[in-house]
C-alpha cells in the first residue's frame, strides 16, 4: 500500500479538516494519565504519549452506555416497552491509537461479531470507525507485544499506520477506509516508496529490539484444560490479589459487561457497564450460590480465559496483545507475564512425580 | 541486601522453622522498578524471597482479615496501627500474630519520581538516604526525603505501635508543626470551589474499587455499593454514583483510618483518595483527641458514648 509524507507543521491543519467529516478521538493528557477522549475543537491528540492509562476500547465500548429506555408512566403510549436509545454512529476516527491496541479490537470483534450473534452497539461503532495508528518507536518498559501476537508496528486492525520520523510522519495507507480519511485531511505529499518502506522497516526493527520482556505461549494450546485448572500454583498466585477491577478495566481485550436498569422519575434506562470477573459479585447468583466465590477461583478464571479458553475456542492465539497495562497498574504486582510462562511450562506429570517423591 | 531485609528473612525463617507461625506475610521484590508485591510464605526456605525497601507502600494488615491460622507479619508504623484496628474490630486476635515491626523511614512516591524524568524509569536502587535512578540513558541521584509519599511526609507514627520483634532500631518520630496543612487548604475554599475541587479529583474514577479493596478497613462482607437488594448506588460512571461511593466510603473510615496511603497507591488513575479521609482524621483528632490504631485496649470514639462527646453540630 501507498506511503505518504505528512509534515508535522501541516498536521494540525489536516486534523482540523478531518473534524468536518469525523468525530475525532485521541490520547489526551489529564493530570498524570493519558486517556482516549473525544477531541473537541482546538484539542489535538498528544502524539508524544507512550501508552494510555486506559485502553482506547472505550471509544467503541464506553464504560457506561445507555442502550434501551422506556417509561413506567402508564398514561404514556408504549409505556413499559423498551425501545433502543439512538447511538451516535457518525464516522469516528481514532487518532494515535497504538498498533497493539488496534489489534486488540480484532480480538474483541471475535466475541462481539460472531456467526450466531452480532452485538449491535459495538459492531455499529466499529464499522463507523477508522483507526489511525501511531507506531511505537520507543515501546514502554511494560510492552511485551512482540511475543503476544502483536507488536509496536502491527498493522492488523489499523486503517493507516503513522510512523514518527522527527519532523514528519510517514503514513502507510492500509485500507480504503484509511485512504478516505487521508483524503479528507488533504495530506497527499508523495515520497519515494522504497526509501520510505525501508525507513519504516528499520524503525520497526529498532522498536522491536527495545522490547526486552516476553512471554512463552507455544505449549498452551496442547495443554489440557483440566491439568492447568488443577495446577498447584493458583492459590499462591492469588494470595495478593485484592479482587479489584483494575486489570480488566485497563485491558484492551476485556469485554465483559453488566446490564443495569436505572429509574429517574418515570423514565427507565437500561444501561450496560463494564464488568470485571475479579470481584465475587460477578458470578453471584440470585439464589445466594456463587460458583466463583473464592478469590483463587477468580484469579484462575482470569488467566485461564485469556491464555487458554480463548485460544481453545477461537484458535487465534491468546486474548492478550501484550500492552502491559495490567502489569503496570495492578496494585499488588500480579504479572501476567510470569503467570503465562508458568502455565506454558507446567507439566503435571513432572509435578506429580516430584510430589510423590516428597511424600516418600 | 539491606539490614532490614536480612533481619526480616532471618526472623521469618526461624518463626516458620520453630512452627511458631503457620504462614508469614511480607513483601517480595516486584517485577519492575519501583514495585513490591505482597507475598505469603509457608516454609523457611522461602524466606529468602522477602525484601524491604522504600516501595513497600501497601498495607499488609489487609491480608489478615478473618484468617484463622497463626501468622507472622511484617509491619511498618501504619500497618501496625491497622493491625491494632483489626484486633479492636475482631478481624484477627492478638495471639494469632507474631509481628515483625519495621521502624519506617517513609515510602517513596512513584508518580512524583516518574514526573522528574522524561523517559521511563528502568532501575531504582537505594543507597542510604539516596535513590539512584536510571531512566533512558540518564542516571540521577535523588534525595529520598524529597520524594516521600505525602502521607509519609505528614506521618508521626513511623515506629510500629505493636510488635513482637523489631527488624531495626526505633527511629525518632518527626515533629510536624501542622499535620493537616492539606486539609486546611481545602477547608479554606468556598463551598462552590470545594465542590469543583472534589468533582475534579474523582473525574477519572473508573469504579474499579482498588482503593476500597486495598484498604484494611474495608472488610464489610458486602459493601454498600455491591448490595443488589435493595441497590443503593448505580454501578456506572454517572457522577452522582461516583461521588456517593467516595463520600460514603470515606465516612465509613472515620476514626479508623491510619492514613497508610494504600488507597492512593492502589488507584490506577492516580486519584488522591486521601483528600476525603484526611478531613475526617482531622475532625476526629480535633473533636475526640483520637488517632486511630494506637492502643488495642481503647475503644474508638465512634463506637462508644461519652457524655462529654462534642455535640455542637446537633442543632
Amino acid at each position: 500500500m501507498e506511503i505518504i509524507k505528512i509534515k508535522k507543521t501541516a498536521w494540525p491543519g489536516g486534523i482540523d479538516k478531518a473534524r468536518e467529516t469525523y468525530h475525532l478521538f485521541g490520547p489526551v493528557k489529564d493530570k498524570s494519565c493519558h486517556i482516549f477522549r473525544p477531541l473537541e475543537n482546538n484539542i489535538y491528540p498528544d502524539m508524544e504519549y507512550t501508552s494510555s492509562t486506559l485502553s482506547p476500547k472505550s471509544v467503541l465500548f464506553p464504560q457506561t452506555q445507555k442502550i434501551l429506555e422506556t417509561s413506567v408512566d402508564e398514561s404514556e403510549k408504549n409505556h413499559h416497552i423498551l425501545t433502543p436509545v439512538k447511538q451516535d454512529n457518525t464516522p469516528k476516527a481514532v487518532i494515535g491509537i497504538r498498533p497493539c491496541d488496534a489489534k486488540a479490537m480484532q480480538l474483541v470483534k471475535l466475541n462481539f461479531d460472531t456467526k450466531d450473534y452480532r452485538d449491535p452497539y459495538w459492531c455499529d461503532a466499529y464499522e463507523s470507525s477508522t483507526f489511525i495508528g501511531l507506531a511505537a518507536n520507543t515501546p514502554s518498559i511494560f510492552d511485551f507485544s512482540t511475543s503476544a501476537g502483536s507488536g509496536p508496528f502491527e498493522e492488523d486492525g489499523l486503517d493507516v499506520l503513522l510512523v514518527d520520523c522527527k519532523d514528519h510522519y510517514l503514513a502507510k495507507v492500509i485500507t480504503e477506509k484509511g485512504k478516505s480519511f487521508l483524503n479528507t485531511t488533504g495530506f497527499n505529499e508523495s515520497t519515494d516508496q522504497n526509501k520510505a518502506d525501508q525507513i519504516i522497516k528499520d524503525l520497526k526493527t529498532c522498536a522491536e529490539g527495545i522490547i526486552n520482556s516476553s512471554i512463552r505461549t507455544e505449549n498452551l494450546k496442547e495443554k489440557t484444560v483440566l491439568d492447568l485448572y488443577n495446577a498447584p500454583f493458583w492459590e499462591d498466585l492469588a494470595f495478593s490479589c485484592i479482587s479489584c477491577g483494575t486489570c480488566a478495566y485497563v485491558c484492551p481485550t476485556c469485554w465483559c459487561f453488566d446490564i443495569q436498569d436505572e429509574t429517574r422519575g418515570s423514565l427507565v434506562t437500561r444501561i450496560r457497564n463494564w464488568d470485571t470477573c475479579m470481584p465475587p459479585l460477578f458470578t453471584q447468583h440470585a439464589s445466594g450460590h456463587n460458583p466463583r466465590g473464592e478469590k483463587t477461583q477468580r484469579v484462575r478464571q482470569r488467566f485461564m480465559h485469556k491464555l487458554k479458553y480463548f485460544e481453545d475456542k477461537y484458535d487465534q492465539g491468546i486474548m492478550c496483545i501484550g500492552c502491559g497495562r495490567c502489569v503496570e497498574k495492578c496494585p499488588v504486582n500480579i504479572d501476567i507475564r510470569d503467570i503465562c510462562n508458568l502455565m506454558n511450562a507446567y507439566e503435571p506429570e513432572k509435578e506429580s512425580a516430584v510430589s510423590k517423591l516428597r511424600e516418600k | 541486601m539491606n539490614m532490614i531485609t536480612r533481619n526480616i528473612q532471618k526472623h521469618a525463617a526461624s518463626l516458620l522453622k520453630a512452627e511458631t507461625v503457620d504462614v508469614f506475610i511480607g513483601f517480595k521484590a516486584g517485577s519492575f522498578p519501583m514495585s513490591a508485591a505482597p507475598v505469603i510464605i509457608k516454609n523457611p526456605e522461602q524466606a529468602q524471597a522477602l525484601i524491604w525497601d522504600s516501595n513497600c507502600r501497601l498495607n499488609l494488615a489487609n491480608y489478615l482479615t478473618n484468617r484463622t491460622d497463626k501468622i507472622g507479619i511484617v509491619a511498618k508504623g501504619c500497618d501496625s496501627r491497622s493491625i491494632v484496628n483489626h484486633i479492636i474490630e475482631n478481624k484477627i486476635t492478638r495471639d494469632q500474630l507474631h509481628i515483625i515491626g519495621v521502624p519506617c523511614s517513609g515510602m517513596v512516591d512513584k508518580t512524583k519520581i516518574a514526573s522528574e524524568f522524561t523517559d521511563e524509569i528502568t532501575e531504582l536502587r537505594e543507597q542510604e538516604d539516596s535513590l539512584v535512578i536510571k531512566a533512558g540513558s540518564e542516571t540521577r541521584i535523588l534525595a529520598k526525603g524529597e520524594f516521600l509519599r505525602s502521607n509519609c511526609l505528614s506521618c508521626t507514627h513511623r515506629n510500629p505501635v505493636l510488635y513482637d520483634q523489631l527488624a531495626a532500631d526505633l527511629v525518632t518520630e518527626p515533629v510536624i508543626e501542622n499535620q493537616f496543612a492539606d486539609v486546611d487548604k481545602i477547608e479554606s475554599l468556598s463551598r462552590d470551589e470545594k465542590w469543583l475541587y472534589f468533582d475534579d479529583l474523582i473525574q477519572n474514577c473508573i469504579r474499579c474499587y482498588a482503593c476500597r479493596n486495598s484498604c484494611p478497613l474495608c472488610f464489610c462482607p458486602t459493601c454498600f455499593v455491591d448490595e443488589s437488594n435493595p441497590q443503593w448506588v448505580g454501578k456506572g460512571i454517572d457522577s452522582t454514583d461516583v461521588r456517593t461511593f467516595h463520600f460514603l466510603r470515606a465516612y465509613h473510615c472515620a476514626g479508623r483510618c491510619t492514613d497508610c496511603g494504600a488507597c492512593v497507591e492502589a488507584c490506577p488513575m492516580d486519584i488522591n483518595v486521601r483528600d476525603f479521609t484526611r478531613k475526617l482524621n482531622k475532625d476526629v483528632l480535633d473533636m475526640y483527641g483520637w488517632e486511630a490504631g494506637l492502643d488495642i485496649k481503647k475503644r474508638p470514639p465512634l463506637d462508644t458514648f461519652n457524655p462529654n462527646d462534642p455535640d455542637e453540630y446537633i442543632k
